[in-house]
């Protein structure tokens, strides 16, 4: 089968063309980079008989990477050799999208340009002349829509047969007056027998550090061509851009002149108003304010408190009371979902539980299905719809554009702490998924941003911890009289402080460097596509649901396995004699003094601790584990078994910040392993285990023993202040070295 | 009159004469689109007037004032262009 390869600028359209062409559901947002890995799918077209094995690559500006993602799209092209590359181009954006095909044509490998978002360009009333621009270019164009579907069968009816004739890599640059250098630079690599010698000629002459690398012969005696003082990458770009501005460009119709200036389009009057100078700050916080209300808020948008009335409005209507509204006020749409979830699982329980016994099982067979089914599967999938709600908005917010403009709006605190603005969106990221996250930080140009940023994601409260978040709330507001809704808040705001303080401190000490450039294109904004809407979601759901019927399950029947027999293999019902002398009982009681500094080892929680114990060691597997584990052992009454335990306020926070702060899961761990440079992974578990420990005691001590604050203040702000002083220093020496 | 880009005010807008600077970075640039003859528009400014925010080649770059001062333009008046 025949392979083709999609190529193309950021944002181009890519995945668009990618999902329509081979049906997949792969993830599509509106800012540059979503795609970091090569993905596969094939296409079979019913009309045209066609067969092939497509490649969506990340997007690139250039074949001249600049950051790890780019560096895959250019291997691939150059080392796999595709029987075509199909250059998607934004035709939107004619001019920068046809300086990177000016580069692809420099290889030996068919192309063809499918010219994309042709729909938004006659909505603008421009129109391309197509049959001028493959006059120009040299191979063929076809105008598709990936979006609305349009013109696909025939980009791969023509693909494939272009496919068929191998095509010799030709230069732009041939056609200028440094022409002569170019055909000396090509001869070199042609008797090296190097295969695409017009492309890596021409890299080779603009000094490319992977071209050098790969080929340090043909690399000097091609320096020995190039006269003194040319800067031949200068040039190359310069004239590519020129060859495109006065042969390509002249092919769009219909522009109006200056209208970047005198008309403001939609987007432009939406980016006017949520990037305000002095605004864009405050809008950012707000907006995650109303998506976190609409997501766990039992009294949206503060009306109740506001002093609306509900009851004398909703009486006598008592299906919505409690799902709906309560005295307090309006449910938000999460708690909402969350609430029919658990009438409805709750229903199915009673229902589970009264057919047992009819069937007349066993106590410890109706015991075992309880656990692992009501207070394992059915307590997990209850977070679910939070977890949707919340990135259903996470999902619109990047769709449309905005969170490009929120990596704009941050550049310059995050520049303060070390990092680029382009570091934001991978932390933001994080608020979903850890693992998706630390993937896209390969859109960061330096490896030590991707260090701290990879490290600092793990701070951020994920899908998964938001599960520990919601189980808890409940303990918070009963035993504690907490404002649940504010302490959710709360964690998602110390998160991101905590991610911030961290990579500050390690930007002074162990991964020094100079700040990296911003350098970002800022997509248009539109209006979020709900067919991929849904696909994001509908993704997201099998996934969770992936996870709760393999790691959970298997979670849930070891605990409950294993905190129902003892070391003998005799079976105990906790009921009656309670958990002691079961292995796992016995296993967390030997750690739980490891724990007692953070206010929930065995000296506060006594015959409870070891409960906690093992809950933050199992939290390690994913941290769905942890409310699961907690709600197998206590019997699905958290509230109660919490109250029974002892242990104070303090130490019941710490023990969520623990869990929220310290290794995210198994699948972190391995994503971390991948994507952050050799030998760096322990460091950074031991910075992750070593970090949510220090929170931990400090949490406890702080809300416990308030006055220790008087130690502690002065030891963190020390610690910063020697860390500055640290980096002032070595700078200098550094700066004197130099001079 | 020139000017860098990192000094330009929102609303002026100018034809770039030559970008300095070295290695990735400037090649960066040139790879966006920031090559000589090039007309490059200042849109805005970030909140605390740092990135700042162009328009070139018919679509949006961000740029930072680090970054933006390698590139110097022509400046082009309104009307005159």
């Amino acid at each position: 089968m025949k392979t083709f390869a999609l190529a193309g600028n950021p944002n181009s359209g890519k995945t668009t063309l990618f999902n329509a062409l081979t049906g997949a559901t792969a993830y599509v947002g509106n800012w540059p980079g979503v795609t970091v890995e090569k993905r596969e799918g094939k296409y079979k077209g019913k009309k045209n008989g066609v067969e092939a094995k497509i490649v969506d690559l990340p997007g690139i500006y250039s074949l001249s990477p600049y950051t790890p993602e780019e560096v895959i799209s250019r291997n691939f092209i150059l080392d796999e050799k595709p029987d075509l590359v199909i250059d998607v181009i934004d035709a939107t954006n004619l001019e920068r999208n046809l300086y990177l095909t000016t580069q692809l044509l420099e290889i030996d490998v068919p192309v063809i340009v499918a010219l994309n978002m042709n729909d938004v360009l006659e909505k603008q009333g421009i129109s391309i002349d197509v049959k001028e621009l493959e006059k120009t270019l040299g191979v063929p164009v076809v105008l598709v829509s990936a979006l609305k579907n349009e013109g696909i069968d025939e980009l791969l009816s023509k693909a494939d047969k272009v496919s068929n004739t191998a095509r010799e890599g030709s230069s732009v640059l041939e056609k200028t007056e440094h022409a002569e250098l170019v055909k000396k630079a090509v001869e070199v690599m042609k008797e090296a027998g190097i295969a695409s010698p017009t492309f890596h000629a021409i890299k080779m002459l603009e000094k490319d550090e992977i071209e050098e690398t790969n080929h340090p012969e043909e690399a000097k005696r091609i320096a020995g061509v190039l006269p003194e003082g040319v800067e031949f990458d200068a040039i190359s770009a310069d004239e590519r851009y020129q060859y495109i501005s006065s042969n390509c460009s002249i092919h769009r119709k219909g522009e109006k002149a200056e209208r970047a200036k005198e008309k403001l389009t939609l987007s432009d009057k939406i980016d006017k108003v949520l990037t305000i100078r002095w605004a864009g700050i405050p809008i950012f916080l707000v907006i995650l304010l109303i998506v976190f209300g609409l997501t766990f808020s039992e009294d949206l948008f503060f009306l109740g408190r506001m002093g609306v009335p509900f009851t004398p409005c909703f009486e006598g209507n008592p299906y919505f009371e409690g799902l709906f509204w309560t005295d307090a006020g309006i449910n938000s749409p999460g708690v909402m979902l969350m609430g029919l979830w658990e009438g409805f699982s709750g229903w199915l329980g009673d229902l589970m539980n009264q057919g047992l016994e009819a069937a007349g099982a066993a106590s410890w067979a109706i015991g075992f299905i309880d656990s692992v089914i009501i207070d394992g599967v059915f307590a997990v999938i209850g977070f679910l719809p939070q977890i949707l709600v919340l990135y259903i908005f996470f999902s619109i917010l990047e769709d449309s554009g905005y969170m490009a403009r929120v990596a704009f709006i941050f550049d310059r605190i995050f520049r303060k702490v070390g990092l680029s603005g382009r570091a934001f969106i991978p932390m933001l990221m994080g608020y979903g998924c850890g693992v998706p996250a630390m993937i896209n930080t390969r859109t960061l140009n330096t490896d030590k941003e991707r260090v701290q940023t990879i490290r600092a994601i793990a701070f951020f409260p994920c899908g998964a911890k938001m599960a520990l978040l919601s189980a808890i709330a409940g303990v918070l507001a009963e035993n504690f009289g907490l404002n649940a809704v504010l302490i959710s808040y709360s964690f998602y705001i110390v998160g991101l402080v905590i991610a911030i303080l961290s990579v500050i401190l390690m930007h002074w000490t162990t991964q020094r460097e100079k700040v990296p450039p911003f350098i970002m294109e800022l997509p248009a904004y539109h209006l979020p596509q709900f067919r991929a809407l849904m696909i994001h979601i509908w993704d997201k759901v099998k996934h969770y649901l992936k996870k709760v019927s393999t790691i959970v399950v298997i979670s849930a029947i070891f605990i409950w396995a294993f905190t129902h027999l003892t070391w003998g293999w005799a079976y105990v019902d906790p009921e009656e004699t309670g958990y002691a002398g079961t292995v796992l009982h016995d296993l967390s009681s030997w750690i739980s003094p490891l724990f007692t500094p953070m206010g929930f080892g065995n000296v506060q929680a006594g015959a409870s601790a070891w409960a906690y114990s093992l809950s933050s060691i199992t939290g390690i597997v994913a941290k769905e584990v942890v409310p699961e584990t907690l709600e197998v052992i206590s019997g699905g009454n958290l509230e109660a078994f919490v109250a029974a335990s002892g242990i104070t306020v303090g130490g019941f926070y710490a023990f969520v910040m623990f869990n929220l702060m310290t290794i995210p899961c198994f699948a972190s761990i391995g994503t971390a392993k991948a994507e952050l440079p050799k030998g760096t992974l322990k460091w950074t578990l031991l910075f992750w285990v070593g970090a949510s420990y220090l929170l931990g005691i400090f949490t406890y001590i702080t809300i416990d023993f308030t006055w220790t604050l008087a130690i502690t203040l002065p030891v963190i702000i020390g610690v910063f202040v020697l860390a500055y002083f640290y980096n002032k220093k070595k700078t200098e020496k550094e700066e004197a070295l130099k001079a | 009159m020139q000017k860098q880009m990192s000094d330009f005010a929102v609303g002026e807008s100018g034809r770039i004469l030559k970008v300095q600077g070295e290695g990735k970075v400037r090649h960066r640039l040139f790879d966006m689109g920031l090559t000589p003859g090039a007309e490059v528009y200042l849109r805005k400014k970030a909140p605390m007037g740092d990135p700042l925010e162009f328009t070139l080649r018919g679509y949006e770059l961000s740029l930072r004032k680090d970054e933006a001062q390698y590139v110097v333009c022509e400046m082009l008046e309104e009307g005159k262009k």
